[in-house]
């Protein structure tokens, strides 16, 4: 048999991941037009990418049905591509015109760094830590019974019978006895650990509207995307403040507001005190995000630049600020914080997301350096 | 090719078995060669149009990834796929049981027997099997000569205009062929006056160079209509004209003989499958079907026969009209007194014992096509008891709606679907368009306007292959338009409004049959 189908879907697949990689700052600046399927894998719609020949289009046309319904029932949606297979009679409506691709973050990855020409990432220091993790891999012949395997616990029952003689295959009838019984068992591996972490700051104060979170969310998530294609697994972390600041998961980190006013060091203390107590600057390569809209209370700049530069900026691989336009906010942090640093640390990089549009850009400023 | 792996006994058996089931009822079929094959293997045969070697392409591959999807989530499974070939090749999913086994290869057979003998197979080339494989050779090497990035922007160009073809011309000569290579012109320039016989010392004044170049030149030279009557086979036109390289010609004219292959098979989708499923039935309720498998034998058959509404199933369409002939001709129930009868009762009730129901549906199958077949056998009783309606698009809610049960409205829309295979009539006015050497196309509107979007995207096709700009006319929002495209920029040149009636008031599209 010489079906060589491969050929043709390696062939597809690659103009797919073309076409991806020329709609990409379509997909970064609308993050939200990526599905999430598992924890690998992701659905992205590209569109159809069809032979295109002279068609019909919607006006003026119709086609024959079958079935119950009165003059004006509808019976599919238009502007929509019908199947122009040959030979198709009548016509049909529906069908989408769009078709998700599945591709592993990985892959999303790589046509990221590709498209905006990101470097490779060097990690800092030769921390390499491993872990112990159990994989399920190999089989035994006791164990309990929540693990058992069926499929083989019945071939070797239906081995024991024809090798004794039991097995009829007019009547065929397997019945496992105890030594038949197989279960599943794990043996320990070493798996190097994570080595890099990142964290993300947000200023969840009344001035942070719902659409500065989305637009944050998107970026976090090409963040994260690429990081992650970069170590061998990333630990994320989430940091949220008013005039207070206190560490949670993702999915309060997205989901809250506050009503306080705003103080930029209380968060600068927390993460000071991760990188103290749980996240040692000499064993990990970190990754300091932070997302706010620029307000800050005036007399607490000074107090936030002295962390910033004594226990934050020595220690990361990257401090990114990210300043989100915002109806309420003043938008000043960003100025203090350029004029009070310039361009003498390397890692301090900052960018303005004025809407959608300029994650790509941003993520392009905030990963271009290759730290 | 395949490597043929000998049919598990049972299967054979079965074959044996309603192959002389088939015969006993007169079909006549190619003889036919069954192979098992996985569920992956049928879907990659399915995305290749039915044949396992076939030239390389994307589209192949994207169709298989959608058919294997499909039938990974449980959406869709084919049963069965039959090529049109001497010998027949028909493929079974191995993981089918075997009543599902016996039902599709009854299936087959009535598959065979059209492709044998209804006429507008009878010029397709019987052995495409070996056809396309060799296409596919010869493609795979002009892909290692000249790249094959290259030559896949060829097929796909090429791709775009391969519904372009004259779908009659197989059996009509609507004009004498055009070698690229003839040399009959430059013959014809030979001919001169006749010389008057004269000695070579004597030849230039008996017969003075003046007198003999008589002819003038704009006369015959005379720039003559290209083409000189509009032509629809598209591709046959440009295989002539454009200014291809010998490969592209090659690839050209092998994908325009795949293009004459399938065409009838888009031209009896709702035959071919009625005469097989009527087939199928036949021989499994009369003689194949042991009683205890009469439940899973219902439901294959019912879930092959659904309707939805707006899609049209060309098995159930077929299967019942071919039952409603046969049951008419069975009655004599057909012809002047029939159709002068006014009594619904007395209709229904007819019955003159005439008994050619089988030998008029042996009739239909060897001498229809879709069209005809809906045009001379779908009555008003049909559209009734089958609920039949009319669908049309509403602008305002932007859905398609029921329009109408009226039978006559019924009829036409669906004449007009299978008009030229659903697919707009195009064809080409002037290869010297403004005498500058442009294509210029025109679209035979017949109430439903093109997309805009696709014929765009033909036009740049179109221009890759043409290489010189190109035109189509047509209407757009209910006027005169020109779209054009020169290599660079897309433009469209807006004309009068023109008066759009609704497809009912301009009766038969194009004479029905274009």
């Amino acid at each position: 048999m010489t079906l060589k189908i491969e050929r043709d879907q390696r062939r597809f697949q690659q103009i797919v991941r073309g076409k991806v990689r020329a709609n990409l700052r379509k997909y970064i600046s609308h993050g939200e037009m990526i599905g999430r399927k598992n924890k690998e894998l992701v659905s992205i719609p590209v569109p159809q990418l069809d032979v295109p020949r002279f068609r019909f289009g919607d006006n003026g046309n119709g086609g024959v049905g079958q079935g119950e319904g009165e003059e004006g029932t509808p019976v599919g949606k238009g502007g929509q591509q019908r199947p122009g297979g040959q030979g198709e009679a009548g016509c049909d409506p529906g069908d989408g015109h769009l078709m998700e691709v599945d591709m592993t973050l990985e892959e999303l990855a790589d046509l990221l760094g590709d498209e905006l020409e990101l470097p490779r990432i060097e990690p800092k220091g030769n921390a390499q830590m491993t872990q112990e993790k159990a994989k399920y891999n190999s089989i035994r012949s006791t164990g309990p019974e929540a693990l058992r395997h069926k499929k083989r616990t019945y071939l070797k029952a239906l081995r024991r019978q024809i090798s004794t003689g039991v097995y009829e295959p007019a009547n065929p009838r397997v019945v496992p006895i105890k030594q038949d019984q197989q279960y599943r068992s794990w043996n320990t591996i070493d798996k190097p650990e994570v080595n890099a972490a990142v964290l993300y700051m947000m200023d969840v104060s009344g001035s942070m509207t719902d659409e500065q979170k989305q637009i944050v969310r998107t970026a976090a998530f090409w963040i994260d995307t690429w990081l992650s294609r970069q170590y061998d697994g990333i630990e994320t972390r989430y940091i949220i403040h008013d005039a207070a600041a206190k560490e949670v998961d993702e999915q309060t980190f997205y989901h809250t507001r506050e009503s306080g006013g705003t103080r930029i060091s209380s968060a600068y203390k927390v993460c000071a005190q991760l990188f103290e107590n749980e996240l040692p600057p000499s064993d990990w390569n970190l990754y300091c995000f932070q997302f706010s809209d620029g307000d800050n209370w005036g007399e607490d700049n000074d107090q936030a630049f002295e962390i910033l530069k004594e226990q934050i900026l020595p220690h990361v691989n990257l401090y990114c600020y990210g300043q989100v336009e915002s109806p309420y906010g003043s938008g000043e942090y960003l100025g203090h914080l350029e004029g009070r640093f310039g361009d003498r640390y390397e890692a301090l990089i900052t960018a303005e997301l004025e809407d959608n549009d300029a994650i790509y850009d941003a993520i392009k400023t905030f990963l271009g350096t290759g730290r | 090719m395949l490597e043929i792996e000998p049919l598990p006994k049972e299967i054979s058996d079965i074959q044996v078995e309603m192959e002389g089931y088939a015969r006993g009822h007169g079909l006549d079929f190619f003889p036919t060669i069954f192979e098992l094959i996985d569920a992956d293997q049928l879907n990659a045969i399915a995305a290749r149009g039915g044949f396992p070697v076939r030239y390389p392409h994307w589209r192949f591959g994207m169709e298989y990834e959608s058919l294997s999807k499909g039938y990974s989530y449980g959406l869709q499974k084919i049963y069965e796929m039959v090529i049109n070939n001497d010998p027949c090749y028909a493929y079974l999913m191995r993981s089918n049981g075997l009543i599902d086994q016996k039902l599709v290869i009854a299936h087959v057979y009535g598959h065979s027997d059209f492709f044998k003998n209804n006429f507008w197979f009878s010029k397709t080339n019987r052995k495409m099997m070996d056809g396309m494989a060799n296409h596919g050779a010869r493609i795979r090497r002009y892909m290692d000569e000249v790249g094959g990035e290259e030559v896949e922007e060829f097929i796909d160009a090429v791709s775009s205009i391969d519904d372009l073809i004259d779908i009659h011309s197989p059996f009509i000569k609507r004009r004498e062929d055009r070698s690229r290579y003839s040399f009959e012109e430059k013959e014809k320039q030979e001919t001169r006056p006749a010389k008057f016989p004269a000695k070579d010392y004597m030849d230039a004044f008996i017969n003075p160079p003046g007198a003999i170049g008589t002819k003038k030149e704009d006369e015959e030279e005379s720039p003559r209509q290209v083409p000189e009557h509009p032509e629809q086979d598209v591709m046959l036109f440009l295989l002539e004209r454009a200014p291809l390289s010998a490969w592209q010609a090659d690839v050209l004219a092998m994908l325009r003989d795949e293009a004459y292959y399938f065409a009838p098979q888009g031209q009896t989708k709702i035959m071919n499958e009625g005469w097989a499923s009527y087939w199928h039935s036949t021989l499994m309720t009369r003689q194949g079907l042991a009683p205890g498998d009469l439940i899973h034998y219902c439901d294959h058959h019912s879930g092959t026969l659904a309707m939805s509404p707006a899609k049209l199933n060309p098995y159930k369409v077929g299967i019942e009209l071919f039952r409603d002939i046969e049951s008419r001709w069975n009655r004599g129930a057909f012809g002047q007194d029939y159709d002068d009868c006014d009594d619904r009762q007395e209709r229904r009730d007819w019955d003159k014992q005439t008994g050619l129901g089988k030998e008029k549906i042996f009739e239909v199958r060897k001498v229809h096509n879709d069209l005809t077949f809906i045009d001379t056998f779908l009555t008003l009783d049909f559209v009734r008891e089958h609920k039949m309606f009319r669908f049309g698009y509403n602008e305002h809610t932007e859905y398609y709606e029921i329009e109408s049960r009226e039978f006559p409205k019924v009829k036409q829309q669906l004449l007009t679907s299978l008009t030229n295979m659903g697919r707009p009539k195009i064809v080409v006015e002037e290869g010297n368009y403004r005498n500058r050497g442009e294509l210029y196309l025109k679209h035979h509107y017949t109430g439903v306007e093109l997309d805009l979007d696709y014929a765009r995207d033909t036009l740049v096709n179109l221009e890759k292959l043409w290489q010189r700009p190109v035109h189509i006319e047509t209407i757009l929002e209910e006027r005169a338009a020109v779209v054009s495209f020169d290599g660079d920029d897309q433009k469209i040149d807006w004309g009068e409004p023109v008066e759009v009636n609704g497809i009912d008031s301009l009766g038969l599209p194009n004479g029905g049959a274009s």
